[in-house]
């Protein structure tokens, strides 16, 4: 709740969410033909977007019925995360795969093939596959940043790596970087308002990116933003966003001490590894020099050595895929922090233009100026759009971590089947041979 | 029978109880007379002590006392208890007559048995002091845990002696078993100090023997590899259960901080809560699997110190072969002597023969009384080669047959070994399984 001078805040928290409108849920908002047609930024809009396809729109819905009816590959299916929207909205379909090796005099790179489906009409064709490297997805993202401030942007994999320490271009790490960058793009395909910027529009479909042009009119609309940067102090942050602040902190801590268990945990099955292996393999030496013993001893080394492949398998996984996520979770709730940042610093600036105004108008009776009311529109806009973005992000946290642990709960139930059935067939083996023995004996 | 497979004393009863084969001879169905000899010294062929009488070694106890150097020690002491078979058969159940004794006087037995019957793969005991831990397993001797298992391996001990065909008829055994106080003077009467080999003549003898029967080079050769192969693996398991330990336990630190985390979660709290519970169960179940597996080592620490007195009855055989041709060789000699100084003819270098070139021969009464002296030497030294001839014969016959039965029984008793091995592993898949589908419930909760 603000105290003070900034009155009439509209997100400060006494309306719910379902009641505040979101400024592209209005059904009288005319449709435009493109966003990279016309950029107005008109009084009420959010800043940098003419169109909006809100979710109850019906003609992208219909289109996308029919779509999906045609049976397309559904990368989404594989990742399992559709609760980002309704099956009949989804009309924007990417991935990313095909890494290749690039060798130019100059430098070597990887490029990924980026492939869409859509049937929305903000794109000239129904389908695009482009090349694009890791540069590309880090200009984009820094486009979205800029054009969309109010926003959470998902993450990037890291983008710088030791160069001695990491190979960049094991298929390892190709593999864990090409993970990342397909989920970050589908994040923002499945995002109802970044996926209809056109900065992402040129990433899925441009021939040749050019990145140095850029769209200019926009980068004006982001300024806007910046120069609340300076001078401005916050007087009050609303409650909700502070418990984000602190959830966001917290959960970063707790994620980071998942991370060192798990590295932790990784070490000691490296270690124990190396000593079962050794294990083994005495066991196969013992059998050299039994008689009845031998097929016994052979076993025992066999069923270890299958044991062992197991555990090789289940540490190789929590490195590939359970560690990666985690990392990105950490790196998107920067993010999300950066973002209640820049939403602290429109409500600071809000405040501060409102306070010089309302001292000028004890002077001289001069009305409020229209800027302040801008501010303040900017500023509930800004609140709106994070809560929105916020619900979203915690419903696919909570998918996402379901699906991690529920993951590697698998993984280790494998494990174990797997170790279970190499002892099991052991003790068959042993016990018909003794079985065999016994009535061999007896006749 | 198999009195090796680790089990509680209990177990052990039921398998003494169990055999059916053999009927109870009258003559000694009672427990040994008083005075300690056997009543009946021609037992049945298969017919051993076990069969007639039922032997555990129930409990321990810490005793303090002197020593040899009065000094005060605190030591343990163990029970050991035994009833008549044919009472238990008839459904009497008398209280068992029982006894303690500690490790050292254990000790004594085995040594007193390893000389007497030089030919037999005597049964081991278990180790003196805890050797291949791994660290959360206390090396000290006054650990329940060690004085637990030392209790098991002790009665493994007997009952392995006591259904020995040749060990279990054993006049000290028996006093062992039944007379507590005064058995140490019988055992030391015996004068098998005396008879033990000293280490030095025997181990000039594994140097020295020409000609030693083959199966008991494969037999030794074969105690080595025994043994190198069991210590090898007693030590790279416990590295192994060292590192699993580290596994299981670093967990535990899930629950920690799955707990914290669900606290500040509204939806997903509770089965983050719960799956954290879990972890922390799945850490805790490492210690009880662990404990299982150290009777699996006890089992191999077992055959680890049996090859050692395997080694010991091939090298007994290297002794008296050895010591056979030894004096068949001064037999030769010493008619080789005869046959020159009855003809003459010096076949080989002597002094005797350089002193005659260089002093001149001797006085005839001189040869003769040498020649005499020489029959006697010969006669005596042709009873001494029939005696060796003899204990080599009758070290190699009874050696044969006590190896071959060792062999039979090892390679029963660690097969068994291995297979428990096996469904301990399987148990321990399973639990893992169980403990990670329930945190899977739980995460599909969240």
């Amino acid at each position: 709740m603000s105290v003070g001078a900034p009155k009439g805040l509209a997100s400060s928290g006494r309306k719910p969410i379902t009641e505040i409108l979101h400024p592209l849920s209005a059904a009288e908002e005319p449709l435009s033909p493109g966003p990279d047609v016309t950029v107005t930024v008109e009084g009420d809009k959010e800043p940098g977007l003419t169109n909006g396809t809100p979710v109850e729109t019906p003609s992208p819905a219909s289109a996308s019925l029919l779509f999906n009816r045609l049976q397309l590959d559904n990368d989404s299916e594989a990742d399992g995360r559709d609760p980002y929207a309704t099956a009949e909205t989804r009309d924007l379909f990417v991935t990313v795969d095909d890494p290749k090796k690039h060798v130019s005099t100059m430098e070597t790179y990887i490029t990924y093939r980026v492939s869409t489906k859509t049937t929305r009409i903000e794109f000239d064709l129904p389908e695009y596959c482009v090349r694009r490297r890791y540069q590309d997805f880090d200009w984009l993202r820094t486009k979205l940043e800029d054009s969309q401030p109010t926003h959470l942007i998902p993450p990037l994999p890291e983008k710088f790596v030791m160069k001695g320490v990491v190979d960049r271009f094991s298929e390892e790490f190709v593999e864990t970087r090409m993970k990342a960058l397909d989920k970050f793009l589908k994040r923002v395909a499945d995002h109802p308002v970044l996926s209809f910027n056109p900065h992402l529009n040129a990433f899925l479909s441009a021939k040749d990116l050019n990145k140095r042009q850029g769209l200019a009119l926009l980068t004006k609309v982001g300024e806007s933003v910046k120069h609340a940067a300076g001078g401005y102090k916050l007087r009050a942050r609303p409650a909700e966003f502070c418990a984000m602040g602190e959830y966001l902190d917290t959960f970063s801590h707790k994620l980071g001490t998942i991370d060192r268990i798990a590295q932790r945990i990784i070490k000691e099955q490296s270690e124990y590894l190396t000593e079962l292996r050794e294990y083994g393999s005495l066991y196969s030496n013992w059998a050299g020099s039994e008689e009845e013993l031998q097929r016994p001893l052979e076993g025992v080394g066999n069923s270890v050595s299958t044991c062992c492949g197991a555990l090789d398998d289940l540490s190789e996984n929590m490195s590939q895929d359970f560690l990666p996520v985690l990392r990105e979770y950490v790196l998107y709730i920067e993010s999300m922090k950066s973002v209640l940042r820049k939403r602290d610093q429109s409500q600071a600036e809000y405040e501060g233009r409102l306070e010089a105004a309302a001292l000028r108008k004890q002077e001289d009776r001069t009305p409020m100026p229209a800027e302040v009311e801008k501010c303040q529109d900017k500023v509930e806009c800004f609140n709106a759009d994070l809560k929105a973005d916020w619900e979203r992000w915690q419903s696919n946290k909570r998918q996402d971590f379901k699906q991690l642990l529920t993951g590697t709960a698998d993984k280790n139930i494998h494990y174990y089947e797997k170790c279970q059935a190499a002892w099991e067939s052991l003790v068959t083996l042993l016990q018909d041979k003794q079985a065999e023995d016994k009535t061999s004996e007896t006749n | 029978m198999r009195p090796g497979s680790a089990a509680a004393s209990g177990e052990m009863k039921m398998m003494a109880e169990d055999v059916k084969e053999e009927f109870v001879s009258d003559d000694d169905s009672e427990q040994t007379a008083a005075d300690g000899s056997l009543s009946n010294p021609e037992v049945e062929e298969g017919s051993t002590l076990l069969r007639r009488m039922e032997i555990c070694v129930g409990e321990a106890e810490k005793r303090s006392g002197k020593n040899a150097v009065s000094m005060q020690e605190t030591f343990t002491v163990y029970l050991i208890e035994t009833r008549p078979m044919d009472a238990v058969a008839e459904g009497r159940n008398p209280a068992p007559d029982s006894l303690w004794r500690r490790y050292s006087e254990f000790e004594l037995l085995r040594n007193y048995l390893i000389v007497t019957y030089p030919y037999i793969v005597v049964p081991p005991l278990p180790e003196k002091r805890a050797e291949f831990v791994w660290h959360k397993l206390s090396a000290d001797n006054m650990d329940p845990d060690f004085v637990e298992r030392r209790r098991v391996g002790l009665e493994n001990f007997l009952l392995r002696v006591a259904s020995h065909p040749v060990l279990s008829n054993d006049k000290i055994l028996h006093h062992f078993l039944t007379e507590e106080h005064g058995w140490k003077e019988v055992v030391y009467e015996t004068g098998f100090q005396a008879k033990a080999d000293s280490r030095l003549r025997a181990l000039s003898a594994t140097y020295r023997v020409r000609n030693p029967d083959r199966r008991f080079i494969e037999m030794k050769h074969y105690s080595d590899e025994l043994q190198s192969h069991t210590s090898q693996l007693l030590r790279a398991r416990a590295r192994v259960a060292d590192r699993l330990y580290g596994v299981y336990k670093v967990h535990g630190n899930y629950g920690r901080v799955f707990s914290e985390w669900s606290a500040i979660e509204k939806e997903m709290g509770d089965g983050l809560q719960s799956a954290g519970h879990h972890m922390d169960a799945y850490a805790a179940s490492i210690d009880d699997i662990l404990e299982e597996e150290e009777h699996y080592a006890d089992q191999l620490k077992e055959y680890l110190f049996y090859a050692e007195a395997l080694r010991a009855v091939c090298r007994k055989h290297e002794l008296t072969q050895c010591e056979l041709e030894m004096a068949s060789q001064d037999l030769i000699s010493k008619k080789q002597q005869r046959e020159e100084l009855a003809t003459g003819i010096v076949r080989t270098f002597s002094f005797k023969g350089m002193t005659n070139k260089i002093f001149g021969q001797e006085a005839p009464e001189q040869r003769e009384a040498r020649l005499k002296l020489l029959e006697e030497l010969i006669a005596e030294g042709e009873e001494t080669v029939k005696e060796k001839t003899a204990e080599c014969e009758e070290h190699v016959q009874k050696a044969r047959v006590d190896m071959q039965r060792f062999r039979e029984q090892k390679d029963r008793d660690l097969r068994e070994a291995l297979i428990n091995h096996a469904v301990m592993q399987i148990s321990m898949c399973k639990k893992g399984i169980q403990v990670w589908s329930n945190a899977k419930e739980c995460f599909l909760k969240m």
